[in-house]
């Protein structure tokens, strides 16, 4: 019975192991191809990258204009300072900022706090403006969420101050009685500075890394960015974040930023 | 028939994935059934970095989908292919460093991942070595188990049986997300970050985590149904053409759906409408696929009332046909719009993970472990305790998470007479407080049942070994 011819296209793949698996290739691409391939060259993908029937981009001011601006560099009495303004635009974190997303990555904030807000009013009333796809251009990876167990952070800077937030990751429940969120008492104890198993923490190679993804850092940053972090707890650097996310672009009501 | 030699199989390191998949169904359901305890009562964190909720709950993900997941898939998938080929590993050899290298890894996934070293995408956690150790492991499967088909005899097993196909689709299709998602810039040995970025980087990941569960936790474990189901109920699969239909449909039409974990967000709205359509489209095969199985019981369902292993197969493909339906209704711009960010969705992936996942695999295993170790259970009645703790932990579970979860829903968007906000976030926090309890609950029963298996699974295979030498003299 083996000799048999096969009757069809499906009885010749079910003889064929490698014809099956090039099928079942060919088969399961068509979806990727139909409906990531597009994101990287449709404009509409995000809003910044929008433009008119004229062909002109409709909401280049979404993005700061960096052009001979300084992210972040030391004034003359030694403080840190940015060209940048609150509203100027999206930009790139700070190198305090990135090392407090790595913290929020090492904690697994994203499991319970989304950074997405839906384009509904109650979400609106609570959390802010929808959120546009511009305001995490230079997020790799990006922290979206897919679950509210507490409320969404997408726009939470500026809404607490730094006490808030420090004695809130201390002991939630001293401030927000009903949370169920973990105490994160270690972050105020170690130094940002150090990274996992006794290594150190090279924002410099993190800044590096982003600039090869398109992230517009320049080589002073990049040279600097150590001395960024020194002498700041996890606890800092967290909080630097997280009063970062919301702050960087002004939405205007009346323009309608997506179709 | 019964002259004819029965080619030798590799059974040795079946036997061992079979046995680790059980003990990591019982360490997994344990601590996720801890990390829900946490979110019921917070002070089960104990300040301590390695069980606070944010990393436990990634171990616990880890080790139930690529513990106990890949060591089930990976024991079933060999037992399959050397029965349905006729004859032995391609390599036997390479499946035990396989096993080695998998157990390994794992020890150094829970490791990793409770210092904290997540890449920060969901279900795809793993640092770079550690993911590249992941592909490895994958690629020598699939080798393995394609070259056992490969090379089978085709005078006596001309056609590939259909529980293959559908492990070569999850081996083929979670190859290539699992390659590309994890594409990304290492800055340290334990930091690395995605080479996509914002949006795009939202449709890839969400393009691998729909995928993980369309492939690796529907497609494999439908090919285990494919096989377990016809051979415990001792009947042929119920449609052939249906099963070629369910495949193709499955391998084509999964794919389009992660986008529907972004609806309403910042992706284009045409990607989620398009995930949303073909979403609700795929309640045909998956609903074929179930009526496959459990028709294949049609004049023997009389069966259910005896054979316990059967129940917690046909259970399966109960909690498959629910939650196959309920995942396109929530797909479903409207209702998401009310399910999104809640509960609901964790209880929609556990009535998968544990009434189809699960459940499918434990019925498989228990089949395993009476061929592997030639012998009957050590108690038939201890199958049926397992059975109804495990349902009853299910129900409890997922009962507990639509209750929260539309709760959650509604009040989030509730508005009071006067036009304002009807309650604060807190306010639908501490609401939830009964239902995550009753979560918990329905985990205890769930680990409980996974803990009587394991028992079982070690007396029956204590009581194979004394036996055996009596068998020889024999």
């Amino acid at each position: 019975m083996a000799a048999d011819k096969p009757k069809n296209f499906q009885e010749w793949l079910e003889r064929n192991v490698f014809a099956l698996m090039l099928g079942t290739a060919l088969m399961v691409s068509v979806a990727g191809i139909v409906e990531i391939v597009p994101l990287f060259y449709l404009n509409d993908s995000q809003e910044h990258t929008r433009v008119d029937e004229s062909g002109n981009l409709m909401f280049p001011e979404l993005v700061w204009n960096r052009e001979g601006k300084r992210l972040f560099y030391k004034d003359e009495s030694g403080n840190w300072a940015s060209d940048w303004k609150a509203g100027d635009g999206v930009r790139p974190f700070t190198p305090l900022e990135l090392a407090g997303k790595d913290i929020y990555l090492r904690e697994g904030c994203m499991y319970c706090h989304s950074q997405m807000i839906r384009p509904f009013r109650d979400e609106r009333e609570r959390y802010g403006h929808y959120s546009l796809a511009t305001e995490s251009m230079y997020d790799h990876p990006f922290q979206w969420g897919s679950k509210r167990t507490g409320p969404d952070l997408a726009r939470v800077g500026g809404k607490y101050s730094n006490e808030w937030h420090t004695m809130h990751l201390l002991r939630p429940q001293s401030l927000v009685p009903e949370s169920v969120m973990p105490a994160y008492p270690w972050l105020a104890e170690n130094s940002v500075e150090n990274d996992f198993l006794g290594t150190k923490r090279d924002m410099s190679a993190r800044l590096s890394a982003m600039k090869l993804m398109g992230v517009p850092y320049t080589d002073d940053e990049i040279a600097t960015a150590n001395d960024h972090i020194k002498e700041h707890t996890d606890m800092d650097a967290l909080i630097a974040y997280m009063q970062a996310l919301g702050t960087m672009v002004k939405l205007d009501d009346s323009k309608a930023y997506r179709e | 028939m019964d002259t004819v030699v029965k080619p030798q199989y590799n059974d040795g390191v079946i036997k061992a994935f079979a046995l680790a998949s059980i003990v990591f169904l019982v360490l997994g359901t344990l601590m996720g059934t801890y990390a829900a305890s946490e979110l019921a009562w917070p002070f089960l964190n104990f300040d301590m970095a390695e069980i606070s909720f944010g990393r436990l709950r990634v171990i616990h993900t880890n080790t139930v989908i690529y513990a106990f997941g890949a060591n089930v898939l990976m024991a079933t998938g060999f037992y399959i292919v050397q029965r349905t080929s006729g004859r032995p590993l391609y390599s036997n050899a390479l499946a035990w460093i396989q096993f080695v290298a998998l157990q390994a890894g794992l020890l150094l996934a829970v490791i990793s991942l409770a210092l904290g070293m997540l890449q920060g995408k969901e279900y795809h956690e793993l640092e770079w070595p550690l993911d590249l150790a992941v592909a490895l492991v994958w690629v020598m499967f699939t080798f393995n188990f394609t070259m056992t088909i490969a090379t089978r005899n085709k005078e006596k097993v001309p056609h590939i049986y259909v529980a293959n196909w559908f492990f070569l689709g999850m081996m083929i299709m979670i190859t290539y997300l699992w390659v590309i998602n994890g594409l990304s810039v290492p800055v340290s040995l334990f930091r690395s970050y995605s080479m996509f970025g914002g949006v795009q980087d939202a449709m890839i990941q969400w393009w691998w985590g729909h995928n993980a569960v369309g492939f690796f936790l529907t497609a494999g474990f439908l090919g285990i149904m494919y096989y377990f189901v016809p051979k415990q109920a001792q009947r042929p699969v119920y449609s052939y053409r249906l099963s070629v239909v369910h495949f193709w449909a499955l391998m084509f039409g999964y794919v389009w759906l992660g986008a529907h974990h972004l609806q309403y967000t910042a992706l284009p709205d045409w990607v989620g409408s398009l995930a949303a359509v073909v979403s609700l489209a795929m309640i045909i095969p998956s609903w074929g696929g179930a009526l496959n199985g459990m028709l294949t019981l049609s004049g023997a369902w009389d069966r259910l009332r005896t054979d316990y292993i059967l129940r917690f197969l046909i259970m399966a493909l109960a909690f498959y046909a629910m939650s196959t339906f309920e995942g396109p209704v929530m797909s479903a711009k409207t209702v998401n719009a009310l399910s999104h960010y809640t509960d609901w969705t964790v209880g929609h992936v556990h009535s998968g993970a544990l009434g189809w996942v699960a459940m499918v695999s434990i019925g498989a295993v228990y089949h395993m472990t009476m061929k592997l170790w030639k012998t009957e259970m050590y108690s038939m009645s201890l199958i049926n305790f397992h059975f109804w703790l495990a349902t009853i932990g299910t129900v409890f579970y997922i009962v507990g998470m639509w209750v929260s979860g539309i709760m959650q829903g509604l009040m989030w968007r509730a508005y009071d007479e006067y036009g304002t906000l009807a309650y604060t976030f807190a306010e639908s926090v501490s609401a939830m407080h009964p239902y995550y309890a009753m979560r918990a609950v329905g985990g205890v029963l769930f680990t409980l049942g996974a803990v009587v298996m394991l028992y079982n699974m070690v007396m029956t295979i204590r009581m194979a070994g004394s036996r055996q030498p009596a068998l020889a003299h024999a």
